[in-house]
């Protein structure tokens, strides 16, 4: 099998030393961030961006990847024993994780998140392996209409699945799109929106926008909900070990969350939010004991958490065979991509396969470390929580800043990062998604360059966008995407279950 | 603190969902302008710079007129009120690095911006968060500039080495 070969090529990459010491230090990070609150993976990778610059590729990558399993780890630790999800995939797990802390089952609590964590990761892992190569044929034969057309899903299914209404994510999406026509147009020479002003001639960096946006935005909105945001941490009492009970419940909502979670992730669809909800919908209506819903049901922590690591597999299929981000640390980790002068998609498998099978396959060992680290550690995680606020948000903005100048030493790049950074606060006070914001800054200016493509090619007849096959369906799911939400209300009379927000 | 304010509750208008949606409007505005600016440029190509633009701006045109409606209808529920006291002081700490930066280098400047941000979640006393900031800064300078190659601006603190 090709897949196996080049898969075994890529545990190769994976097993060098300093590859390693890479991922090692990526899981590490990722789990404290993830742990802590304020920060998520999406804004640690992009710190790291201007640090890393000058590493080797696939190390720092592997680096990326680890941090984006890791926080998905440590999310779920701050979930259960803070009830404030450190990250927005684990709000689910929050809901029974917490009630089992508080009634003294912390430890079993944060086991089955651990292990089912492995087991949906491994296995989405597994169907990333085997997934890719036959989407890299099928995009292989994708014209610029379809690139296009496939962009237009993006947009559509991001906006649609951040955030409470379809208004306020299409609001980001365009603010984003809108800050990707800064600088010099590459086809034309010509300047747009850059008002005279020379720091802007290069466009807006993924950087600082992603830095404000998060860092900035975050410590402002924080800091103006002033006491309203204190918190309480359950200690974990009792044995981390599960019980044969646990093992029995956990097993199957494991299972089912991450069949769920993987080909969900997976779509152009955007996020890891909704396969939680419904497998914890799911898992509920399954559960022997229903009534221990809402007090602690284990298969509550067990079946979303394994669909949340699936899902996060899963957007790496579109990341690394289409180059399409669909989550905000999608859209970092494409960036990060971009500053090696790499594009993800089905040329970089051709071109660079030890780099992406050694990626695939530093993903599996990132899954072992998380599983060896998380329980034995969790004492020290939680260690991190009790940081003073103060002094957290502090040395937030100090790194923000840091890496902001590391990247760019301009005064100029710091006022961006300070106007971006009320931008951010703007939004998230009024409800603004911010993923779609990020999203648009990066895909806007690639849907561009494939609409100005396929125009081109069609002597200016916009009709050219509407003839393929593959274009039509995308443009018929994009549709499907923007007005689920609101058939699903018409059809149930309830409100679609929406994500929440940045990771 | 906490309590909501009462002046944004029931169904009013949103009052700050008007002002978005005016912000929108602005936006929209200035980029079409842009737009057709882009368009008197003679291009050799069937389309040029001002395609994509435009339907931006037209996508924000009619954004700012969905975020109207919806301001119209009123918030599904009341928001808590903000502080506008710590805002102030992690804006001051933001806009006071940028001041600083250029005459005193990247410790002590950052130093300012983590006593600001200490002093607005609560935690004084400022001089003191500003000291130990300039030192963790200037270790951090040390790392990074020294260690990693970074290009920080440096000030009289960081020329001494």
């Amino acid at each position: 099998m090709d897949t196996f070969a080049a898969l075994s090529q890529g545990l190769m990459v994976a097993l060098q030393p300093m590859n390693l010491v890479f991922a090692f230090f990526g899981v590490m990070l990722g789990t404290a961030v993830g742990v802590l609150p304020g920060i998520g993976p999406a804004l640690t990778v992009a710190l790291l961006l201007p640090i890393t610059f000058k590493l080797d590729p696939a190390g720092s990558l592997i680096m990326f990847a680890g941090i984006y399993y890791g926080g998905m780890y440590g999310g779920s630790t701050a979930s259960i024993l803070l009830n404030t999800p450190g990250e927005s995939s684990s709000i689910v797990t929050a809901l029974e994780g917490n009630k089992m802390a508080r009634a003294g089952r912390g430890g079993p609590a944060l086991a089955t998140a651990a292990i089912g964590s492995f087991v949906a990761g491994t296995i989405a892992t597994v169907g990333l392996a085997l997934i890719a190569p036959t989407i890299v044929d099928i995009a292989i034969s994708f014209g610029p209409e379809d690139y296009f057309a496939l962009m237009i899903l993006a947009f559509t299914t991001v906006s649609a699945a951040f955030g409470s209404s379809v208004t306020r994510g299409l609001t980001s999406l365009f603010i984003g799109l809108s800050l990707g026509l800064v600088g010099i147009d590459l086809q034309s020479g010509q300047a747009r929106i850059s008002f005279g002003v020379p720091d802007l001639l290069d466009g807006v960096e993924v950087t600082t926008l992603a830095v404000a946006l998060f860092a900035i935005g975050e410590t402002l909105s924080v800091a103006a909900a002033g006491s309203r945001a204190e918190e309480v941490i359950e200690p974990v009492k009792g044995s981390v070990f599960m019980n044969k009970e646990d093992w029995k419940r956990s097993w199957w909502p494991w299972i089912r969350g991450t069949f769920l979670g993987f080909p969900i992730g997976a779509m152009p669809a955007g996020g890891a939010e909704i396969p939680t909800f419904l497998s914890y919908a799911l898992e509920k209506r399954l559960c022997k004991k229903p009534d221990e819903f809402g007090n602690g049901a284990i298969e509550g922590v067990a079946g979303p958490e394994a669909a949340n690591n699936a899902a996060a597999a899963g957007v790496l299929v579109p990341l690394l065979t289409l180059g399409l981000p669909t989550s905000a640390t999608a859209a970092i980790m494409l960036a990060g991509f971009q500053q090696y002068g790499l594009n993800p998609g089905p040329l970089l498998f051709a071109t660079n396969p030890d780099l992406v099978w050694g990626l695939i396959a530093s993903l599996f060992i990132a899954n072992i470390m998380l599983l060896i680290l998380n329980l034995p550690l969790v004492g020290m995680w939680v260690r991190l929580l009790a940081i003073p606020r103060p002094w957290l948000y502090g040395g937030i903005l100090v790194f923000a800043t840091l890496g902001t100048l590391g990247a760019n030493p301009s005064l100029v790049e710091l006022g961006m990062l300070v106007i971006f950074g009320l931008l951010g606060y703007v939004l998230r006070r009024y409800d603004y998604p911010i993923a779609p914001v990020v999203v648009g800054l990066i895909l806007g200016p690639l849907a561009e360059q494939q609409l100005r493509r396929a125009l081109a090619i069609s002597v200016g007849d916009p009709m050219v966008l509407f003839q393929t096959p593959i274009a039509l369906t995308l443009y018929a799911l994009a549709a499907l995407a923007l007005f689920g939400p609101l058939l699903f209300y018409l059809i149930t009379g309830r409100k679609a279950p929406v994500g929440g927000d940045e990771d | 603190m906490s309590d909501p304010n009462p002046l944004t509750t029931g169904s009013k208008p949103d009052k700050a969902r008007f002002v978005i949606a005016l912000a929108l409007a602005v936006l929209a505005a200035v980029i079409g302008w842009e737009a057709w600016r882009l368009a008197q440029i003679p291009s050799y190509s069937s389309v040029g710079p001002a395609a994509f633009p435009t339907l931006i701006a037209i996508g924000l045109g009619l954004l700012a007129i969905a975020n109207a409606v919806e301001a119209m209808k009123g918030m599904d529920e009341e928001r808590p009120r903000d502080e506008p006291k710590p805002i102030f002081w992690v804006l001051a700490g933001l806009v006071g690095q940028i001041v600083l930066l250029p005459f005193l280098g990247f410790s002590i400047a950052t130093g300012w911006l983590f006593a600001a941000t200490a002093k607005g979640f609560g935690r004084g006393p400022i001089w003191a968060h500003f000291l130990a900031g300039t030192a963790i800064c200037f270790i951090i300078y040390l790392v990074f500039a020294k260690g990693l190659q970074l290009s920080l601006p440096a000030g009289p603190l960081e020329r001494l080495i």
